[in-house]
């Protein structure tokens, strides 16, 4: 489903330096395959995700999701594709103040195949919110707030859920019982799950799982 | 993503975002239907008031009166307001009343009042000749009739009625001048014969009473031959010692008025307006400039409100920045957030304008009734004047501008760098 090639993207520091961050050779993931990237810090996995979803462009390589090349994309067709066929799941959550658990939900669809409000509060449901839908998120627990950012990256029926460090806002319990659930979910949906975290706990719980700095020859040449 | 889906997407986020910041939000609607209420009112009301003071001609194009201001003259006898300029001689009335080029002259006296509402001494014709608006002539309430030139005998405006409780039957008396500032009562009643039906013009708030009568009003002195002459009971008053403050004339052509009053005006006895009309429009042309200055201001209130639908939405960029990312990383792409702005100025600057109507109404309604009380000329709030489209349309042009600053701001949100903490 997803297949990586010779992937390259640099920054330009302040002072000038051009700085490599992402460096890989190969990387391909199975549709529903689940699979998580241990990155420790400075290992450049928030870029490498930003760069299969397309929110970051690689100066070279390719990136080939569902047989469209989408390095030679436009941004806006990056923008459609994403909306379409990715989730993403944020350590800090990134959910909208303003809206309630059940709109940040539906806001995960509005870009991509339109608002199915029945679909939206069964997701919520699934994961436990029935009775939380008109919260906003500041009257949600931490954990209660993963759950709704997991149920919004799994609103528009993606074929990809990108999880950056998705456990890393939680206990251990709450963390451990987080992961058993997005691992479920996306199972249920048919999704292909790329995590990525520090904790060992929750990479063993993956079968499938790649050391990023490993994977990620730019990473070896950034202090950790 | 169809054109209707991706707005109605926009709309969606935007009306939330409205909600959010409900407090701003609505201030800023309140500023904005101020905006426009008052571009709406102050061209309404100017091109109304023009056209309210300068249209209605009453069945006559000309006044005939003492040398002076054509304007006052005009204002005194058509609307009913401001002083007499001075009183003319009677044989100015008979020598208008059969010269060729005049079809109908009606002498017009004035001096005294009831309560506040002028009287005015006329003949019967005024009944037949007088048209509050074209083609229209005064009508009788029912059980009510003209006054008999031989008695003391009154008819009422409406407004009269209205506002003293005059009623047909009711006995009043004249009170000297014509405003109701305490002047001395003119001993012998009248008693009120007829009623007029409202007509909606300065006629309403008018008392008219038989010539006759004012020449008699105990303490009136005439001076139209030069001495004073005080009328007496059962005597002919001799028409050289009559005077009136004006004379109502319909030329009959404009030929003929243009001729009336190249001869009366340049002769040092009695001042010719004609037409009515053109003396208004001059007052009307000479203070343009006011009413420049104030459609003027008037704009910039928009601007002002415009600019304030800028700052509001500006202000809020810095702590809005994290939900562009969030929704472009959602998928939206960056004119989806730029619509999302500049609808949501829009939607504040149209609210405004919806708003504004009902400030429109309040402001005309209250003006109107102001010119009402004091000119007794109506001034219709649901007369359309392109203002009242122009403006909303306007303002909504203007609230999409307000909003574009902002929106490129979120056009230009990096995503991966603003959800990983930094700025633009």
């Amino acid at each position: 489903m997803l297949q990586l090639r010779d992937l390259k993207k640099s920054y330009r520091s302040p002072d000038g330096e051009v700085l490599l961050v992402v460096d890989v050779p190969s990387f391909d993931l199975e549709a529903r395959g689940q699979v998580a990237l241990e990155g420790r810090s400075g290992s450049g996995k928030t870029t490498f995700l930003n760069l299969i979803a397309g929110i970051l462009k690689p100066e070279t390589g390719s990136i080939v999701f569902d047989g469209e090349e989408l390095v030679g994309a436009s941004e806006s067709r990056r923008d459609v594709f994403r909306a379409q066929h990715m989730g993403y799941v944020f350590q800090a959550f990134h959910l909208l103040g303003g809206h309630t658990a059940l709109e940040n939900v539906e806001l995960g669809m509005l870009f991509g195949s339109g608002v199915d409000r029945a679909f939206a509060e069964h997701l919520l449901q699934r994961l436990g919110l029935a009775d939380r839908m008109r919260y906003r998120p500041s009257q949600l627990s931490l954990g209660q707030q993963q759950r709704v950012a997991l149920a919004r990256a799994l609103a528009n029926k993606p074929k990809l859920v990108l999880a950056d460090e998705p456990t890393g806002s939680l206990d251990v319990h709450h963390a451990g019982e987080a992961l058993a659930l997005t691992r479920e979910l996306c199972a249920e949906q048919g999704a292909a799950l790329l995590l990525v975290s520090h904790d060992h706990d929750v990479l063993e719980a993956f079968q499938t799982r790649y050391d990023l700095s490993k994977l990620n020859r730019a990473a070896r040449e950034v202090p950790a | 993503m169809s054109l209707m889906r991706g707005l109605s997407s926009c709309w969606r986020i935007a009306r939330r975002s409205l909600r959010q910041h409900a407090l701003s939000s609505a201030v800023t609607v309140g500023s904005a239907a101020l905006a426009s209420g008052l571009v709406m009112s102050v061209f309404a009301l100017s091109a109304q008031s023009r056209e309210a003071f300068s249209g209605g001609e009453t069945g006559f194009d000309a006044v005939l009166g003492a040398k002076g201001s054509e304007l006052q003259l005009v204002m005194n006898t058509v609307f009913h307001l401001d002083t007499s300029p001075g009183n003319i001689p009677w044989s100015l009335y008979e020598s208008a009343k059969t010269d060729r080029r005049v079809d109908v002259a009606l002498p017009y006296a004035v001096g005294d009042n009831y309560q506040g509402f002028r009287i005015v001494g006329t003949t019967e014709d005024i009944f037949t000749e007088f048209q509050p608006r074209e083609g229209e002539h005064l009508e009788f309430t029912q059980g009510s009739r003209a006054f008999d030139p031989a008695y003391r005998e009154a008819v009422i405006g409406s407004v009269v009625a209205q506002r003293t409780g005059l009623r047909v039957g009711s006995k009043f008396l004249a009170t000297h001048g014509v405003t109701g500032a305490g002047g001395p009562e003119h001993p012998g009643e009248y008693v009120v014969v007829g009623r007029l039906e409202p007509t909606n013009t300065p006629t309403d708030r008018v008392i008219w009473i038989p010539i006759e009568g004012i020449f008699r009003m105990d303490g009136h002195k005439l001076t139209g031959a030069g001495e004073v002459y005080e009328a007496q009971p059962g005597e002919v008053i001799p028409d050289e010692h009559k005077e009136i403050s004006a004379v109502m004339i319909r030329t009959s052509s404009s030929g003929a008025g243009r001729m009336l009053e190249f001869e009366i005006n340049k002769g040092d006895q009695a001042t010719f307006a004609w037409p009515i009309s053109e003396s208004i429009l001059q007052v009307f042309d000479k203070l343009g400039w006011v009413v420049l200055v104030l459609e003027g201001v008037a704009l910039l209130v928009v601007v002002v409100a415009a600019a304030s639908i800028l700052a509001s939405l500006y202000n809020t960029m810095n702590e809005r920045r994290k939900e562009f990312a969030v929704l472009r990383a959602l998928g939206a792409r960056r004119h989806t957030v730029f619509s999302v702005i500049v609808i949501e100025s829009t939607t504040i600057a149209g609210l405004g304008a919806l708003f504004g109507g009902i400030v429109y109404f309040g402001t005309f309604s209250l003006a109107a009734s102001i010119v009402r009380e004091k000119t007794g000329v109506v001034l219709d709030v649901g007369m359309l004047h392109p203002a009242l489209y122009w403006t909303p349309i306007g303002m909504l042009g203007m609230g999409a501008l307000a909003g574009l600053l902002p929106a490129f701001k979120a056009y230009r949100t990096e995503v991966a760098t603003t959800l990983a903490g930094g700025g633009y």
